[in-house]
């Protein structure tokens, strides 16, 4: 055993790598259970976002380009959610368990041919000297941009919700549709545009993990990193900055314990790997204990009846 | 004078029902103008049309004389009309501000529009914080809240669906005084009501539909109530009618019965403490949210209270869950129809089950007895007069006062010796209120004891013997209903809850 063998500087900087495609993800599915939905397929978008960003970065070469495409890719498989829940008013929590199944179907039939091709690197952002700053430098001015863009995101949402009178309407949307609706906003288009929102970030986070994370492609690589997402927006509270916390905490204890198993630490390795996922949701418990946040209207399907 | 609004002809048909046909009526500026009729008869649907929520099938709507066809309720706004919803369309979550900003076309910043909900609640005398969360609001002030949204667009008609259902007397007077202010400043307002006194002190005009026609139209000052009651439903009421009791032994009583709120927005029972007798009936008013259903949820057993707290014949039942105290003979009809006093997808002969079962042998050994159940479906449906196809149908297929009429017939024909109502005709035309009364009160007759919880305070002047309020989860001390006058009963409501500002 050898803890001396871990650098925290290192640890840091990983861990924030380690969070973003968790942070991508339940930041969209943050926004689409505000305006009311409950879309349990962000698995499926995931998966399906790596595997079309993937390809796509392949074909073109850049990497930013498959990113684009994972998102377009995330947010055209959430449209058929959208279609069924919205359109045709079927229950939410089926239409979303289905979308899992055929996403992780859909991203292994795309993917066939490219199991084992090396996908283009992308680089990280050049911050010129300020990479150079001791500590500072290779935790936060090192890393490639769309861990960049997933923190802005996060911001942004935040922001959105809090400030303008679009984040007012959503929020009123998913607070309570029939009212919405009685004051003239259309729930459906809103709820519609907010599925969307979840998928491209879902699938932009899916793409993180098959770009970026572990460069490569495999059928079912997402490994629940999905529901990961769904359960830190419950116990977040629906709060952005809230998601970025347990993101990190999550991100940071798996990295963490990846590195206690290269240093030979005597806890079987089944423990450590379980850590990640008992931590996070003991803080977000203990955190969430305001337990009425949750949107009113939170996956009840709206049907105007007039 | 060309009015401030005109219909005419107006027709709308839904699938099955004619629910406007060929309506027409006038509105000028300043003038308060009531819409009567009882369910179903086709108000909602009129005022809708208005508000840009549907759109008619014929018929042509004119504003100051153009051609008035707002596409969605943004139109409607921008043409000067505004709607104080019957079921408040308020988000809970969110602040009385941003509440206000949702209903607004071009809301301004928060915080200046904060200063003008000040201005306007001080210039109407409705007394209310910008930035409180509704969710923690009373019925009163959430109205406010739709009332003052309505207001700073500045509208030339206000219409106004079934606004002092959920009020207080004194409340019921601000709002009185504020819609004068308003008529008196040149607002329209057109005021859906089933309460024909207010409709008598308030209003200038009336028009009367009935099954989604004009029938007539009336000067309410000069009629009486009974007259436009008649005109509503199109034939002679019968007015409840009860033989004097002289008041038995005691059934049941509770004693300084207390409980915790069962939720984050529910209410305490504090020291409840009564005395209830054979053949009486004992009216229990109040605002709601005040510990109306809390009470029930004791009085039926869903929520079991502390030992020694409530007796029943002289047995301590306050352990017992509902089916135990149904045996014994205390039944309970809550308030929501659907869902709670019945399953909506379940059939009536499986509804008359879940509560009958006990008291009238439905099952034997685990195992259920169809046929007894579908025939004691049958009695109530004969007896109450319950308009549906079979007791085949969904509950959630009936009417409001349909259900209401079975939900009640349903206990009321398990010879319970309690019987527990809560709001027993809300939202139930006449003359099925009517009906609903007669039972209770001949149930009381026959010598069962009664409690009546209702925000209808006529209904419980009508039938009850006894009164009391709850109020914040207390109970007042139960007076004869006989010689209360309204003052005395607002006191008891604690109606000068929120009203120190209030002075207009």
């Amino acid at each position: 055993m050898d803890l001396g063998a871990i650098n925290p500087i290192l640890l840091i900087a990983a861990l924030m790598s380690a969070a973003t495609p968790i942070l991508l993800a339940a930041t969209g599915e943050l926004v689409v259970e505000r305006s009311g939905v409950l879309n349990l397929g962000v698995e499926g978008m995931m998966i399906v976002g790596a595997i079309c960003g993937f390809a796509i970065a392949v074909e073109t070469g850049s990497p930013m380009i498959g990113f684009v495409a994972a998102a377009v890719g995330g947010a055209a498989l959430s449209l058929l959610f959208a279609l069924l829940t919205q359109v045709a008013l079927a229950n939410q929590v089926a239409s979303g368990l289905a979308l899992t199944l055929f996403g992780l179907g859909l991203s292994a039939l795309l993917g066939q041919s490219y199991v084992g091709v090396k996908p283009p690197r992308m680089g990280d952002v050049d911050f010129g000297l300020l990479a150079d700053i001791p500590v500072l430098g290779p935790i936060l001015f090192s890393h490639d941009p769309v861990l960049y863009i997933g923190v802005l995101l996060v911001a942004a949402v935040w922001a959105t919700l809090k400030l303008t009178r679009l984040g007012l309407i959503l929020r009123a949307v998913g607070e309570n549709h029939d009212a919405a609706h009685a004051l003239g906003y259309k729930v459906v288009r809103i709820r519609t545009l907010a599925i969307m929102f979840g998928g491209a970030l879902a699938g932009m986070g899916g793409a993180y993990i098959s770009l970026i994370r572990v460069p490569q492609w495999t059928e079912g690589m997402t490994a629940g990193v999905g529901w990961i997402a769904l359960a830190l927006v419950v116990f977040a509270s629906w709060k952005p900055w809230r998601v970025l916390l347990g993101a990190y905490l999550f991100g940071g204890i798996t990295q963490l314990q990846l590195n206690l198993q290269g240093a030979g630490v005597a806890i079987p390795v089944e423990y450590l790997a379980m850590s990640p996922y008992i931590i996070t949701i003991v803080v977000l418990v203990i955190l969430s204990a305001d337990r009425s946040a949750a949107p009113g209207s939170l996956g009840r399907t709206f049907h105007a009846s007039n | 004078m060309t009015p401030l609004l005109s219909l005419s002809g107006l027709t709308k048909a839904y699938p099955g029902v004619i629910a406007n046909d060929d309506v027409s009526l006038q509105i000028a500026a300043g003038e308060v103008h009531a819409l009567l009729g009882e369910n179903g008869a086709g108000k909602s649907t009129l005022v809708k049309m208005i508000y840009g929520l549907v759109k008619p099938d014929q018929g042509e709507m004119q504003m100051h004389g153009a051609p008035f066809a707002p596409a969605e309720p943004r139109a409607a706004r921008a043409a000067g009309v505004g709607m104080v919803f019957q079921h408040f369309s308020l988000f809970d979550a969110l602040t009385v501000a941003e509440n206000i900003a949702l209903g607004m076309e071009n809301a301004p910043k928060l915080r200046d529009l904060s200063e003008q909900i000040r201005q306007v609640s001080d210039t109407y005398g409705l007394p209310l914080a910008p930035n409180r969360v509704v969710g923690d609001l009373s019925a009163g002030e959430r109205q406010r809240v739709e009332i003052i949204r309505c207001l700073l667009q500045d509208p030339k008609l206000l219409i106004m669906d079934e606004p002092t259902s959920v009020l207080t007397p004194q409340e019921v007077q601000i709002l009185f005084e504020t819609l004068r202010k308003l008529s008196a400043d040149g607002t329209a307002i057109l005021y859906i009501s089933h309460k024909l006194e207010e409709i008598r002190a308030l209003c200038d005009t009336a028009t009367i539909l009935r099954l989604g026609r004009v029938v007539g139209t009336c000067v309410p000052r000069d009629t009486t109530a009974r007259d436009m009651a008649e005109m509503m439903v199109g034939k002679v009421l019968a007015t409840p009618t009860r033989a004097g009791v002289e008041p038995g032994e005691i059934v049941l009583a509770l004693n300084k019965l207390s409980l915790p709120s069962p939720s984050a927005f529910g209410m305490p029972l504090r020291e409840i403490s009564l005395e209830l007798r054979r053949g009486e009936i004992l009216g229990i008013g109040g605002v709601a949210g005040n510990g109306q259903d809390e009470l029930l949820a004791a009085l039926s057993g869903e929520t079991p209270a502390p030992v020694g707290m409530v007796q029943f014949q002289g047995a301590d039942i306050a352990t017992l869950g509902p089916n135990a105290r149904r045996k014994q003979g205390l039944l309970a009809a809550p308030e929501e129809r659907l869902g709670h006093a019945a399953a909506p997808d379940m059939s009536l002969t499986e509804n008359a089950m879940l509560t009958g079962a006990v008291r009238e042998r439905l099952d034997r050994g685990g195992f259920l007895n169809w046929p007894a159940a579908r025939g004691f479906a049958e009695r109530i449906i004969s007896a109450f007069d319950v308009r549906t196809p079979g007791p085949a149908n969904a509950a959630r297929s009936l009417s409001g006062g349909n259900l209401q009429k079975f939900v009640i017939g349903r206990e009321v024909l398990q010879r319970p010796e309690v019987l527990v109502v809560n709001q027993p005709t809300w939202g139930v035309d006449a003359s099925a209120a009517a009906a609903i009364r007669q039972a209770l009160l001949d149930l009381a007759t026959g010598g069962a004891a009664v409690i009546v919880i209702s925000q209808d305070l006529d209904e419980l002047m009508e039938i009850a013997d006894r009164f009391a309020a709850l109020n914040e989860g207390r109970l007042s001390a139960p007076q004869p209903t006989k010689g209360l006058s309204v003052e005395q009963i607002g006191l008891m409501m604690g109606g000068a809850h929120g009203m120190e500002v209030a002075h207009v």
